[in-house]
């Protein structure tokens, strides 16, 4: 079955394309859209977005293909992103990496069974100066241990917190209970 | 600590100093009124005198820059904010987005005056997505007080401002690449000239400053460029956020006075290397620069010239430090994996050149190292340096070549290592499972 997309999502697109000097310059904020309805890019989503902003569908294929956001298949409902860079890879990261891996029994790449949880290395996410870090959907949790990404993971299984930005709310999920979005410094 | 001037991070430990209105309470504002006031020439000029040079790395003169953009083109002029930070070791405008958001917005509607621009846009990296609703809810708060949109303040200026999310892509913070990304395609470099202060966004007149080097500019019109040309040390006027991190005590932002004593830095406010190790190098600039020996660091001083001197860079200051722990050869593969992943592809020696150097680099850790493996990566690390549309190849071949040279030993043991048929302890960093990406 062909996938849609809602009325509200196609509302929320054409205010956002309204701001812009040019229609064009909101197809990153269209996938966005796209993958918060469908999961994922979606072929449907692309010729959706190729048709409201303007551009051929094999344009908005490379851009999808180009921004490492975006993903092409299926990712978990929370998607862990550890950032492998330097300043994380000095101060740790691999053995948050290794916990994941134990405790999921899936590599970077791959999904869990039930569909919870997938995971990922990627670069350097700005957190430096709280390493070793992950990202999980939307919200940072920095200066972990295993055993607090543990903690973490322990409650988000049983809470299933909202930790996503929502472009067609304009709004970032509440997070855990109790828990910052994000850390700051001294 | 000692107490050091404050320009970009004074009062926000005050609570909820994110809100208009405790901003305000705290002199926020005054700034914009006042240069709404001012003739823009003027500002330009004040900017000028104050020898503010840009925060996001180049450390061009943002004077001069804004001096550029033709005042009579009858096209409209864009101001862009960059705020894609993606510089490995860099965080410090998150904290501006975060904490002080308004001083943002307020050093973007000065220089939006100076440069008579109507609408302006923040190019936020798409990870930061807490920076971003704060900083678009500090938006919506001027939009409600009218200190956004048409006639701000009563001086029949108009201004819009939008927060543009990037989507993953380092090269996205490359000024060029970051307008085609605005434009709607793949965040590929242009060819320079036309610069973007003559032709930008959609072939208007666009300026495109980073997100510290803006929240400066309040303080520049409030208190004149001179009284900023005093702070810090001759041509590397003002403060610079330092982002600190790796084995430190106390990583974290710090605002600096230009010209501190490295060393110092470390020792009297990073707290000093972390318990029972000792200093063996430091990255001042973000990965994309010489590294620096613990030998080397003495003498040296935080600011463009002290920096460049001693034959690295100040870039971005995101500054990271190692300890003895860190095995060099695994660091280097850790940014050369980096580079790698994030080349956008456009110009074959970067492309190809980046993956090959990861890939001679990988074999050396993995105790499979060649004997002129050493050679080879100088060999093709000389065929990416200014062969390339943007300055991505240019300083990524930076670190590789100084970590090479400086500590060139521990790469010939793990090669002799490799001859003698010898087991590789790799004890730190995680690379087995970059594999899969
Ligand atoms: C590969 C590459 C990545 C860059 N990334 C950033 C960045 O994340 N943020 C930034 O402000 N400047 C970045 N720059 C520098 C910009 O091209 C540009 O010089 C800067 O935004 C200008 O602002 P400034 O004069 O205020 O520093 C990057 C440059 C290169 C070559
Ligand atoms: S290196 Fe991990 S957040 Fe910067």
């Amino acid at each position: 079955m062909a996938k849609e997309i809602s009325e509200k999502a196609e509302k929320r697109l054409a205010e956002i394309i309204e701001k812009y000097p040019e229609k064009r310059s909101a197809a990153l904020p269209a996938l966005y859209i796209v993958q918060e309805e469908h999961g994922m890019i979606t072929e449907e989503g692309i010729k959706w977005v190729a048709e409201r902003v303007g551009l051929s569908p094999v344009h908005v294929k490379e851009l999808a293909t180009f921004y490492t956001m975006f993903h092409e298949k299926p990712v978990g409902r929370y998607h862990i992103q550890v950032c492998r860079t330097l300043s994380c890879a000095i101060c740790g990261c691999k053995g948050l990496s290794e916990y994941i891996v134990n405790r999921l029994g899936i590599k970077p790449g791959e999904v869990t069974e039930d569909g919870l949880w997938s995971f990922e290395e990627v670069e350097c996410l700005g957190s430096c100066g709280t390493a070793p870090m992950v990202e999980i959907n939307d919200t940072y949790f920095e200066n972990l241990t295993p055993e607090k990404l543990g903690e973490i993971m322990d409650r988000i299984e049983k809470e299933k917190p909202d930790l996503s930005l929502s472009t067609i709310n304009d709004k970032l999920g509440e997070g855990l209970k109790g828990h910052p979005r994000s850390e700051v410094y001294p | 600590m000692a107490e050091h001037i404050q320009i970009l991070l004074k009062n926000i430990r005050e609570k909820d100093y994110h809100r208009l209105e405790v901003y305000e309470k705290f002199g926020g504002y005054a700034s914009v009124r006042k240069a709404l006031e001012m003739d823009p020439l003027q500002i330009i000029e004040e900017v000028k005198t104050s020898g503010l040079r840009g925060r996001g790395g180049a450390g061009f003169p943002t004077g001069l820059k804004w001096s550029f953009v033709p005042r009579d083109s009858g096209k409209p002029v864009y101001l862009i904010n960059n705020a894609d930070e993606s510089e490995p070791g860099t965080f410090k405008d998150r904290v501006l987005l975060e904490r002080n958001p308004h001083l943002v917005i307020e050093g973007m509607l000065c220089a939006a005056w100076a440069l008579q621009s109507n609408m302006s846009i923040i190019y936020i990296r798409g990870e930061y997505a807490y920076p971003y609703t704060v900083i678009s809810a500090a938006i919506k708060e001027c939009y409600q007080k009218g200190y956004l949109g048409e006639n701000i303040f009563g001086s029949g200026f108009t201004h819009h401002m939008l927060v543009h999310r990037g989507a993953g892509a380092y090269i996205c913070g490359e000024e060029t690449a970051l307008l085609e990304s605005l434009e709607g395609k793949k965040g590929q470099p242009r060819l320079k000239p036309p610069f973007p202060a003559v032709e930008g966004l959609y072939g208007c007149p666009t300026v495109i400053n980073n997100v510290e080097t803006l929240s400066t500019i309040p303080w520049i019109v409030a208190n004149g460029g001179a009284e900023y040309a005093k702070i810090g040390v001759d041509k590397s006027s003002g403060t610079k956020l330092v982002s600190a991190s790796g084995h430190i005590k106390k990583p974290g932002v710090y605002e600096i006075e230009m010209g501190y004593p490295l060393l110092e830095f470390i020792e009297n406010e990073c707290g000093g290397i972390r318990e029972g190790h000792s200093l063996k190098a430091v990255i001042p600039g973000g990965s994309s620069v010489n590294i620096l020996t613990a030998e080397e660091c003495k003498g040296v001083n935080l600011d463009y010239e002290s920096c460049r001197e001693h034959g690295t860079s100040l870039g971005c200051a995101g500054f990271m430090v190692l300890d003895d722990s860190v095995d060099m050869v695994e660091a280097v593969l850790n940014l050369a994996h980096f580079y790698a992943h994030e080349s956008c592809g456009q110009c074959t020696p970067c492309r190809e050149g980046g993956h090959w150097i990861e890939k001679v680099f990988a074999r050396i850790a993995r105790g499979e190292g060649l004997p002129g493996d050493m050679e080879l990566i100088e060999s093709v690390c000389a065929q990416i340096g200014g062969h390339t549309i943007c300055a991505f190849g240019d300083t990524m071949v930076l670190p590789y070549l100084s970590i090479l040279k400086k500590f060139a030993p521990e790469f010939r043991e793990r090669i002799d290592a490799a001859l003698k048929g010898l087991e590789v302890k790799r004890k730190m960093l995680n690379m087995e499972f970059d594999g899969a990406h």
